[in-house]
């Protein structure tokens, strides 16, 4: 490595730093005073990129209107983002922080599948910045233009952040509602468009941010999900609601990661280090550093104690007589299907989808509900017993039995480690840990060739013989999933059970009668990971491989959305809503290419309309009813 | 020998002296109160005694064991219940269960992943309800409960594993007249009949000079007095305190 070569890697860092600056500190702006984590921040980033290749292709040819074109794409994705609150955002302030995220995540759908309509599915290719296309030199390496012009951006954008936050009244209006906004709202200001105003700034940012890139990527589909993740780890590093505290976080990480492409491969003890490879993993490293050692960011305070959205919960209880025979009987319709084969050819390949779905959504739950623990990286331990099943199947040539057992405890282990380190954050800290644990699992799965066949990941892993039919499959998969929900539902009637429950209701009363509120934590994140490595084992062997897409953040979201969209406060919601969901998934899928946005649509609409879920708001109207009837005949009774 | 030995405890929040230099002893079977002023240091001292927060010095000692430097759960185990100011129960557990919870925690068995909790301890759950008035609500949730109701499954809850010690926080605060009296008076049965030892701090001085053995006061952070409801009544330090010297109005 040269000295050239180490600088201008260092500078490339500083270009990467102002524009994940950018987009980041719209993303800790919206949730200092909202206290919405807007999921759908980096679709507002790939929106400002696309719209700014419109523009730019228009009228950028002058250097004027380029930057002008660049404002107002900016300015195009803020009014969006405004309209979007006013209509939407608005009506889920109140509603508990996950279905906030929900909502969001509904949009990162429907955006995607409006970009997909308007710009199509081809990557696009921008025009570059008129009077900035050539390059200066540095140490005899060359440079571009534009990216000191980046360089500068940062910082610049970061100063005029603070003046207009420190020096202005709405600035203070802003800080003041960062930290208490019911007092602000007591004062007589109007929340409604101060939180308008800000998710516009905060959309306006992150334009500006996607925008800016656009003489140096190509605008495509996939920039939404890979800049939120990013984003969200700024924000976190730096401290959530902190803007100079993403700026530093901004600069650790685009430093940290230009150092690794810098260094190439070391050789440490005769070992090779891919060190350029580390820079997908770097950034959930110092993450997960840095909530270690400071649980809230670099320049973050203490969030004040979430609301507890569960305390209002109803005690489990044993299930009616009437609700087990219609298990009972919904249980022998599921083993008849098999006889049925000829009607319903495609019915065993979509049913076997849905108890997978089932039983993964199920182990999300049993750490999600009753545990109290927002995991947003579920799909690592699904990853990890899928890809543990796989590699003893095709590299150790282990039998599927064997494989089906020892699979699923890689991602024990998994649990075990990130785990420990999850317990000990709280509330959106711990799904963002989650989350980046779930990052590196998968980007070393994707690099790793070696092991897990990199991109491509492995495949021909068939079952056995005896079970190689359809059919066998089926009964197989049929009977793991029932055993798997009736041994977690059996585990949360039991001591431990109600001691995960505790925990979570009041870890202050549970502290005070002797619970190890950790502990117990800990074991409920193995419990839910050692199912979650069931369903992603059996996973392989029905599709007969697995490749690092299956256990991307996509699945993570598919698992929080199936538990949610049936309801986090029953057991039978995570079932029901993987069902629907893997259902409409399949269904939607076939009959339109904007599956995504239908999708997003009817979150959306669940979100708005059923906020306990489905079986949550089935269960509240049988309440209702039972409630209201006597009280009617009583009445009658009375006016007799 | 005393139960508890509190001795030269110091805690400061930044500049504030929040407890300077506090001792005190509670001999077993009797039933302390802990008084002052709003910010005087009474809640700043029950959260040193319960393990929430660390003494920048000195020593907690119960039957001449260290407190200080434990955490709020083993010093459970070592015989100390508690009640919090704003009740902590678990409210999506039903009253039967936040009793059973106690007693699954008391005999380790909180672990247990198979055999159905509600089969460990409903009789002596339900005896412990009794004691309080709440067994015929053992089958509701405690989030539904009205806020007098929370405070009585609380102590409940507090006595369950048989303390020797057990801290109150302003266990009557929230609570109807009536319903005080009867709490309190409980509190009192049980401390003559198990021999058991509390200290409280309350509001409520009705409550105190009816019912406390003896009581200690804290004005910024200092033990100001010590004694029985007589010797506090007509303690000049205690009066200034709550009532002020009356010189800032000669001053005008």
């Amino acid at each position: 490595m040269t000295l050239s070569g180490l600088l201008v890697q260092l500078l490339n860092g500083l270009v990467d730093a102002s524009s994940l600056f950018l987009v980041a500190s719209g993303l800790s702006l919206i949730f200092g005073v909202t206290r919405i984590m807007n999921f759908a921040h980096g679709s507002f980033y790939m929106l400002g990129v696309y719209v700014a290749y419109t523009f730019v292709s228009h009228m950028g040819e002058s250097v004027g209107g380029f930057w002008v074109a660049i404002i107002l794409s900016s300015l195009m994705v803020a009014l969006l983002g405004a309209l979007i609150e006013i209509v939407i955002l608005r009506r889920v302030y109140r509603a508990p922080e996950l279905f906030q995220l929900l909502a969001t995540f509904s949009l990162v759908l429907i955006l995607q599948d409006l970009a997909l309509f308007i710009w199509g599915p081809e990557d696009l290719f921008g025009p570059r910045a008129p009077g900035l296309t050539g390059s200066i030199e540095i140490l005899g390496r060359n440079f571009p233009q534009y990216n000191l012009v980046m360089i500068v951006i940062g910082p610049a954008v970061l100063g005029i952040l603070w003046l207009l936050l420190n020096k202005t009244r709405w600035g203070v209006l802003i800080r003041a509602a960062t930290q208490d906004r019911e007092m602000v709202s007591t004062l007589g200001v109007n929340q409604a468009w101060l939180f308008t105003s800000v998710f516009a700034l905060g959309c306006f940012l992150a334009g500006l941010g996607g925008a800016l890139q656009e003489p140096r990527i190509p605008a495509n589909l996939a920039l939404d999900l890979e800049s939120i993740g990013t984003a969200f780890v700024v924000v976190v590093v730096g401290g959530m609601g902190s803007i100079p505290g993403a700026f530093l976080a901004a600069l650790l990480i685009a430093e940290v990661k230009a150092l690794c492409i810098a260094l190439g491969t070391i050789h440490i003890f005769g070992i090779d280090f891919p060190m350029s490879k580390m820079t997908l993993v770097a950034e959930f490293l110092i993450m997960a550093i840095i909530l270690v050692i400071r649980p809230w960011g670099l320049l973050g305070k203490p969030q004040a104690t979430a609301r507890n959205d569960h305390s209002a919960e109803p005690p489990l209880r044993p299930s009616l007589p009437i609700f087990k025979w219609c298990t009972a009987a919904l249980v022998l319709a599921l083993v008849l299907v098999p006889v049925f084969e000829e009607t319903f050819p495609y019915a065993q390949i979509i049913l076997v989808e849905i108890f997978i779905a089932v039983l993964f959504a199920a182990s999300l739950h049993f750490v999600m509900g009753p545990g109290g623990m927002h995991s947003f990286g579920h799909a690592a331990y699904f990853g990890l017993g899928a890809y543990g099943a796989a590699i003893l199947v095709v590299t150790w040539k282990l039998p599927m039995e064997l494989a089906l057992i020892a699979g699923p405890l890689l991602a024990v282990l998994g649990a075990l480690v990130f785990g420990w380190f999850s317990v000990r954050l709280s509330g959106v800290y711990l799904a963002m840990l989650t989350f980046a644990f779930a990052q590196i699992v998968w980007s070393i799965v994707y690099q790793w060739d070696d092991v897990t066949g990199g991109s491509n990941g492995i495949f021909g892993v068939w079952p056995s013989d005896w079970l190689s039919s359809t059919t066998a499959l089926y009964y197989l998969t049929l009977s793991i999933m029932l055993a798997g929900i009736l041994i977690l539902r059996r585990i949360l009637f039991a001591p431990f059970g109600l001691a995960i429950r505790a925990a979570r209701d009041s870890s202050l009363r549970a502290d005070a009668i002797g619970v190890d509120v950790k502990r117990v934590q800990w074991v409920a994140f193995v419990v839910a990971g050692l199912f979650g490595g069931i369903a992603g084992a059996v996973y392989v062997f029905s599709k007969g491989g697995i490749s690092p897409e299956a256990i991307g953040v996509g699945r993570s979201i598919d698992g929080l959305v199936m538990v949610l969209l049936g309801g986090v406060q029953t057991l039978f919601g995570p079932i029901v809503g993987a069902s629907i969901f893997t259902w409409l998934h399949d269904s939607v899928a076939r009959e339109t290419d904007y599956w995504k946005a239908v999708l997003g649509m009817i979150i959306l609409l669940i979100v708005l309309i059923f906020p306990a879920g489905i079986v949550g708001t089935l269960s509240h109207l049988w309440q209702w009813i039972k409630h209201h009837r006597p009280l009617q005949t009583k009445k009658v009774e009375a006016s007799k | 020998m005393s139960l508890l030995t509190i001795n030269n405890i110091n805690k400061a929040f930044g500049g504030v002296k929040a407890i300077n230099n506090v001792s005190f002893e509670l001999p077993r079977g009797q039933l302390l109160a802990l008084l002052g002023p709003n910010g005087a240091g009474k809640s700043t001292c029950f959260n040193m005694l319960n393990g929430q927060l660390k003494p920048d010095s000195g020593s907690i000692k119960l039957e001449g064991v260290e407190l200080v430097g434990r955490h709020p759960r083993q010093i459970w185990n070592e015989g100390v219940g508690r009640t919090f100011q704003i009740s902590a129960t678990f409210g999506s557990l039903t009253v039967l269960e936040n009793l059973q919870m106690v007693l699954l925690s008391r005999d380790k068995k909180l672990f247990r992943l198979w055999t159905p909790a509600a089969s460990y301890y409903k009789e002596e759950a339900l005896v412990l309800l009794d004691q309080v008035g709440m067994a015929d609500q053992a089958d509701r949730a405690c989030s539904v409960l009205a806020y007098g109701d929370v405070k009585r499954v609380e102590l409940a809850m507090a006595l369950a594993h048989d303390p020797k010690l057990l801290l109150m926080d302003e266990p009557t605060a929230g609570m109807a007249p009536k319903e005080r009296n009867q709490l309190v008076m409980l509190v009192k049965k049980m401390v003559i009949d198990r021999n058991l030892s509390v200290l409280f701090t309350e509001h409520s001085m009705d409550v105190v000079f009816e019912h406390a053995d003896r009581m200690i006061v804290f004005a910024r952070g200092e033990l100001i007095a010590d004694g029985g409801a007589e010797d506090i009544r007509n303690d000049p330090k205690v009066r200034e305190v709550y009532f002020g010297s009356g010189k800032s109005f000669e001053a005008a």
